[in-house]
């Protein structure tokens, strides 16, 4: 065959592969039916109108919040368990109450839902990476990999997540004793990572098989296209979909192990706190009468979690094509 | 016909509402069965032939309902009865057979447990006695050592014992009415005979009467004492098997008589209808088929037929075709 | 099926083996193993002694297969915290937990079935509705915030309930329990409940699937037409089809109750393995986590077997005696 037809059947495997499907579904998506189909539900609305709302103040905390709660310099002892502003006893100033050490309630908060959203969303983004490079090395290299690989995702979900988390953040902590923050967060972002990616192996090796089996992948195989190339291309743009769902329920999940590794004590360290060492700190008042102290944590963690689940949900049925 | 008739079936509608509007399945059937006597249902998938046996026997699927028309049952209206009024009727007096017999048993209970809950239900029976009964039922629907199978499980026997064993259930309070929807369709040609020959004897050795619903003409002209052919939700023709198979009036029937290949005929091509039956939504004013009727004219068009006596048969046809050979 | 037990037994002990290794790497490498098995105060003879008795100078598949086989006897060490055997600390501890995992899937079970039926025989109707809203709740709840507001109305506000601790105990040889006397159980409510709540609300959603599948099936429609009551069509054909996948797959709840109860013991400071486990995580004490992984995967691994055979049981499509005729 001459070089030129060689060339061109390169060039036309090499080239930006038309979008496949699901992409352009996703594209066409968002500017009609999902968009419509948001409009459309309060409900969905209204969750995403809260996770905004957390998002920016979690953003801007030094912006947003009143008071900066780790600045020792603007605490005052004297206006220590003050109750919320509307309760007898309380200040405007401090509209949430405030803690054992004067920290204004409301600022604590905010700040504390930063740490918690970040520790979630970044542990399943580094699960998103771990399972989906596992899943197509799976699919792709097969046979022994491919089982030794689903042996493994077996293995770890009958596990329940919690005790994963647990265990590694436990190793952590006895390999490096004295660690740094920076590291303690590295290893409670790998702990939750750890306990999430194995849904994300399984779906995208799923894909993987069924697009390697295809024919204009053979064809690129035989003419020398790189596995990577191959995965990047062709595989990747298919499991956008599938991933995506995924991700809308693991990030709830994400942030309540966070949350219950640190109202545990082994989660993120002292000095950021997150919404759960805010519980945990709050937990002690108790019984004296200062509910606020834990109540509005809770209340926060509650929110942003049902609000993730709702939207999570929403968006699953907005873009399962059935339902229409 | 000097019997009242066992059912009688008369302006029969449902519909079913959805959100794009109202949909009529099934619009203005009428017919009847006499004690004894099998009937046919026949006609192509869609044609409304299940849906008419599911409202006989109270078991519509919700959102589907019946809109206008009386079922009667030996004189007595059924089809406005309350449902726990039905529920004794069902089994009791109208037995089912339904497709499938793989999906129509529950795996997990035996067949004997299954047919004396049946029995218990409907008849004053102990429990020893339901047992007895139960393996007669068995020995009477052709299965083989009976009092052992009677302890076995679904999965434990092959689909045309299945089958029989649905139809002992179905047997099993002595109904005087037997609806079977496709009794045969999912099972093994070599087993349809064995299977339609065993309906028909129970059948007739109990008295019951039987409403055959299946798009086989061939199991209608073995079984079936009259035949009513259906299209698009309305009875096209009805009448006694010999004559709508032979000399059929309805331009429909002609055309399904004359599609089934026969072995003695020496034809070049077979009869084909062109075009397809309507979808529910887009059913032609007047006549149903006279888009793909070589004989329409203006009125097919325009006006519903009603049935009306043509020749030995009863037909919903402005133009019927001549009692003459078809060929 | 025989033979089918024999495969599984046989990877019930592959993945023991798995778990022993990871303990064991653990014991090796983090942290010393010698400190780990002597506690810290141990002198410098003890710890030569040791290190010779263990043979940390042997090859590793023998230092391996001496571990596995202290590990079989649950022999650990020596907890670093408490400087107590571990054996003897999990044994203690036992009791409290498997007590409290216990009543708490009794309660998921018991309620979650009912309700669960309940949302799927009355579908459409509020009152269903407000239970499906409600489980979303249940899933979106922590297990610890559930804890910290049962602890405040029943607790804190009402006083009507105790949340700390287990309460009067009676022993029985190695055994303590609390559901004998009237205090142990007061005690007991709060927590159970508490760590039922996620279970009681994935058992009501995968009821009322199950059942809105089963009676969707050409069996209860035959069921239906053959005029059987609809107490006889629900509760006798259709709930009896819907546990079969409902009852296996709770069973392996158990174990996830268990690793669940870390949580719940820490809210209400019950003195189960699991409050031993976090404190033991917080103070790296190697030989305690090492012991809580191998007992529990013990656990989980018993149960998956346990909710096999009860599968056979219960299926009897499973159990392929004679041929199809």
């Amino acid at each position: 065959m001459p070089s030129g037809g060689r060339a061109s059947l390169t060039m036309a495997v090499d080239a930006d592969p038309k979008p496949t499907a699901s992409a352009s579904a996703l594209r066409g998506f968002f500017d009609g039916d999902v968009w419509h189909s948001f409009r459309t539900s309060p409900v969905a609305m209204l969750a995403a109108f809260i996770v905004l709302v957390c998002f920016v103040c979690a953003l801007f905390a030094e912006i947003v919040a009143p008071h900066n709660p780790f600045d020792l310099a603007t605490l005052e002892l004297l206006d220590s368990l003050k109750p919320p502003a509307w309760v007898e006893g309380g200040e405007a100033k401090y509209s949430l109450g405030t803690d054992g050490q004067g920290r204004d309630i409301l600022s604590a908060l905010m700040y504390g839902a930063r740490i918690s959203l970040l520790v979630g969303i970044a542990s399943v983004l580094l699960s998103i990476l771990i399972g989906v490079s596992l899943g197509l090395l799976a699919g792709f290299l097969g046979g022994r990999t491919d089982a030794f690989i689903m042996r493994i995702c077996d293995v770890m979900l009958s596990f329940p997540s919690i005790l994963v988390a647990l265990m590694i953040s436990g190793i952590g902590r006895s390999l490096f004793p004295h660690a740094p923050d920076m590291l303690a967060f590295v290893v409670l972002v790998l702990a939750i990572a750890l306990t999430g990616w194995v849904q994300y192996a399984r779906t995208v090796r799923g894909s993987t098989l069924v697009e390697r089996n295809k024919e204009y992948v053979q064809a690129a195989r035989v003419i020398g296209v790189g596995p990577l190339r191959i995965m990047r291309r062709h595989v990747l743009p298919n499991v956008l979909g599938p991933v995506l769902v995924l991700a809308t329920i693991q990030i709830a999940s994400a942030i309540i192990t966070e949350a219950t590794l640190s109202f545990l004590g082994v989660g993120v360290p002292a000095t950021s706190p997150s919404l759960g060492t805010l519980i945990r700190n709050g937990n002690d008042y108790l019984f004296s009468g200062e509910w606020w102290i834990t109540a509005w944590p809770s209340l926060t963690l509650v929110l942003i979690t049902l609000s993730v689940n709702l939207l999570g949900d929403w968006l699953r049925d907005a873009l399962n094509p059935r339902l229409r | 016909m000097t019997a009242a008739p066992l059912l009688e079936v008369s302006h029969l509608r449902v519909e079913f509402p959805t959100r794009r509007g109202t949909l009529l399945a099934l619009d203005d059937i009428s017919f009847s069965i006499a004690s004894g006597e099998i009937l046919g249902v026949v006609g192509e998938s869609g044609a409304g032939k299940s849906l008419t046996g599911a409202a006989i026997i109270g078991l519509l699927d919700p959102p589907g309902r019946i809109a206008a028309g009386e079922i009667k049952l030996t004189g007595r209206r059924i089809d406005n009865l309350p449902y726990e009024q039905m529920r004794r009727i069902r089994g009791k007096e109208i037995g089912a057979v339904f497709q499938d017999p793989l999906t129509s048993l529950n795996p997990l209970y035996t067949v004997g447990r299954q047919l004396i809950e049946t029995i218990t239900t409907h008849l004053d029976l102990s429990a020893t006695q339901a047992r007895v009964r139960a393996i007669e039922l068995l020995a009477s629907t052709g299965i083989p050592a009976p009092e052992a199978r009677v302890d076995h499980f679904p999965h434990q026997f092959s689909g045309g014992m299945r089958q029989r064993v649905v139809i002992a259930l179905a047997l099993a309070a002595n109904p005087r009415l037997i609806v079977a929807d496709e009794p045969t369709t999912a099972l093994d040609v070599s087993i349809q005979a064995q299977i339609i020959a065993l309906l028909k004897k129970v059948c007739r050795e109990q008295g019951a009467a039987v409403m055959l619903v299946t798009h086989d003409m061939g199991v209608i002209a073995e079984t079936c004492d009259r035949v009513a052919v259906m299209y698009a939700g309305r009875i096209a023709e009805i009448g006694p098997v010999a004559d709508v198979i032979h000399r059929p009036a309805h331009p429909y029937t002609v055309g399904l008589m004359g599609s089934i290949p026969a072995m003695d005929e020496d034809r070049e091509r077979l009869l084909q209808i062109d075009g397809a039956m309507p979808r529910l939504t887009a059913i032609p004013p007047g006549c149903a088929f006279n888009p793909r009727c070589p004989h329409a004219v203006d009125r097919c068009r325009a006006e519903r037929p009603e049935i009306a006596e043509v020749g030995a048969t009863h037909a919903a046809c402005w133009q019927p075709v001549a009692v003459e050979a078809l060929r | 099926m025989s033979v089918f037990i024999l495969r599984r037994l046989a990877q019930a002990v592959v993945v023991m083996l798995a778990v022993a290794f990871i303990a064991f790497m653990l014991f090796q490498f983090v942290g010393d193993p010698v400190t780990n098995l002597l506690g810290q105060d141990a002198t410098e003879e003890q710890r030569i002694a040791l290190r010779k008795d263990l043979g940390l100078d042997q090859p590793f598949p023998v230092q391996f297969a001496r571990f596995a086989g202290n590990a079989v006897q649950g022999e650990f060490g020596i907890s670093l915290r408490q400087g107590r055997k571990v054996s003897t600390l999990i044994a203690e501890r036992f009791p409290a937990t498997l007590e409290l995992a216990v009543v708490a899937g009794l309660i998921a079970l018991g309620l979650g079935i009912p309700l669960g039926v309940y949302a799927a025989l009355r579908r459409g109707k509020a009152s269903a509705q407000l239970l499906m809203t409600g489980t979303l709740f249940g899933v979106s709840l922590p297990n610890f915030v559930i804890g910290i507001v049962l602890i405040w109305v029943f607790a804190v506000e009402l006083k009507w309930l105790p949340s700390f601790g287990r309460g009067e105990v009676l022993s029985f040889g190695s055994w303590t329990s609390g559901l004998l006397t009237r205090d142990g159980l007061l005690h007991l409510i709060l927590p159970a409940f508490t760590l039922s709540a996620f279970q009681l609300t994935l058992i009501m959603r995968l009821v009322r699937a199950e059942m809105l599948e089963v009676l969707r099936t050409d069996y209860i429609r035959f069921a239906r037409a053959r005029g059987l009551s609809d107490r006889s069509v629900y509760f006798g054909h259709a709930l009896k089809n819907t546990l079969v996948p409902v009852i296996t797959i709770t069973g392996l709840q158990l174990g996830s109750l268990i690793a669940f109860a870390i949580i719940t013991e820490q809210v209400f400071q019950w003195p189960g393995m699991g409050l031993l486990f976090i404190q033991a995580v917080q103070f790296a004490d190697i030989p305690v986590m090492a012991a809580y992984l191998c007992l529990i995967s013990l656990i989980f691994v018993v149960i998956n077997l346990g909710v096999d055979l009860l599968y056979f049981a219960v299926d009897p499509r499973l159990r392929v005696e004679g041929k199809a005729h």
